[in-house]
């Protein structure tokens, strides 16, 4: 058995409106409206780390549950705009936190890392008892604030999510998770050694438009269940056409999926998160219905995640 | 095989025309991205016009832009499904 005990996040101070951006890369902040739904998104302070602000998180996150650092056994960090190669920030989020000596797994995985993250938890508190999952992302550095750069810069933002997973308690199980991997579009989006973030918008707009979909009814048909029956999607916070598109592919409404990506742009693995931690603070953690989560990023990797309320 | 092609064009323009919202008539090589006739997220909805009007499956792998940004590539690409 694996539970969701609950969520936390941190987004810097910083509000960087679509006016700023529109100047620095020469584009109509009202066409980034119109492209993406993003208003505006979140600037870290040049002091901090994806590990700061992943530390941030994760003390939301441990608040909010009432659950000292020293009772997390295991944690695991998605993020791809880390500041160098190794280590990752997962071992300085352990070590900010005050638990050095628990293991700390970092997965460079970008967008989809969280939700992997997730479907890793599931099975590892089993051992490790509490498992803190962070996605934290600052990715305002990963891409080209001028004109050659318009497509990634408008898009992108700071940020970081987190998730305790237990073996013991929690609002609601973890019933289910279905995880996809194909690296014949790698080339796609990358993030290569001291270059800016590449992206065919395009291609990965395509892909994410059928394979989210699909994943998210592979994990509710494995478990009987309609999309109308879940309470709350949960999405990677990419773009809100394409979270449009993925209710229109399930058949049911825009507004059974919590949206965020308007006020905090794509914070990549962080985002999935982040929407979980605003969602859940605004529900209390009181479901009536099924809750899915489900991400798409580089790699490409993709999958859905399916939880549902305690017996 | 002649009135084939035609019928074949004749259907993806007019799918074209559907999501464009409007008459247009690209020319065969004109590109439907750079014309602003499609977007990343038409795109998706021309896909899925495709397999429903020429009854095909188009596999994950075949999902690059390339291989729809004109009428001819997109007839040169169902000729090649059906």
């Amino acid at each position: 058995m694996a539970f969701l005990r609950g969520f936390g996040c941190y987004l810097p101070p910083r509000v960087v409106g679509n006016a700023e951006v529109a100047a620095l890369v020469g584009t109509d902040p009202e066409w980034i409206v119109e492209a993406t739904g993003i208003e505006e998104r979140r600037f870290a302070a040049p002091q901090e780390t994806v590990a700061t602000l992943g530390a941030m998180a994760a003390r939301d996150c441990l608040e909010s549950v009432g659950v000292a650092p020293g009772e997390v056994g295991l944690i695991l960090v998605a993020s791809g705009s880390g500041e160098r190669r190794f280590p990752g920030p997962a071992a300085a989020i352990g070590a900010a936190l005050g638990i050095p000596g628990k293991p700390a797994i970092d997965l460079p995985l970008a967008s989809a890392g969280s939700l992997f993250a997730l479907a890793l938890a599931a099975e590892l508190c089993r051992q490790y008892g509490n498992v803190l999952v962070i996605g934290a992302e600052i990715m305002s550095r990963t891409v080209r604030m001028d004109a050659a750069g318009r497509d990634t810069a408008i898009l992108f933002g700071d940020g970081a999510g987190a998730c305790l997973v237990s073996r013991e308690t929690g609002f609601a199980e973890i019933a289910d998770a279905v995880l996809h991997s194909d690296g014949e579009f790698a080339e796609a989006l990358r993030l290569d050694l001291d270059a800016p973030l590449h992206m065919d918008g395009r291609t990965i707009i395509l892909q994410a438009s059928r394979k989210l979909p699909r994943a998210i009814q592979e994990v509710l048909e494995r478990n009987r269940t309609k999309a109308s029956e879940v309470g709350a999607f949960l999405l990677h916070q990419a773009n809100l056409n394409l979270i449009a598109r993925v209710a229109k592919a399930l058949g049911v409404p825009e507004s059974q999926f919590f949206r965020n990506v308007g006020r905090y742009g794509n914070t990549s693995s962080a985002s999935m998160l982040i929407a979980a931690a605003e969602w859940w603070k605004q529900t209390g953690g009181r479901i009536q219905a099924p809750i899915v989560f489900a991400a798409f990023g580089a790699g490409l990797h993709w999958g859905a995640v399916l939880a549902a309320p305690r017996a | 095989m002649v009135r084939n092609k035609m019928d074949q064009r004749t259907k993806i323009v007019a799918i074209i025309q559907g999501l464009a919202g409007e008459a247009v008539n690209p020319a065969p090589e004109e590109s439907l991205f750079e014309s602003g006739l499609l977007d990343s997220f038409t795109l998706t909805d021309l896909v899925t016009a495709l397999e429903s009007e020429f009854s095909i499956r188009i596999p994950d792998s075949d999902l690059t832009p390339r291989k729809f940004d004109s009428i001819a590539r997109i007839q040169a690409y169902v000729q090649s499904r059906s």
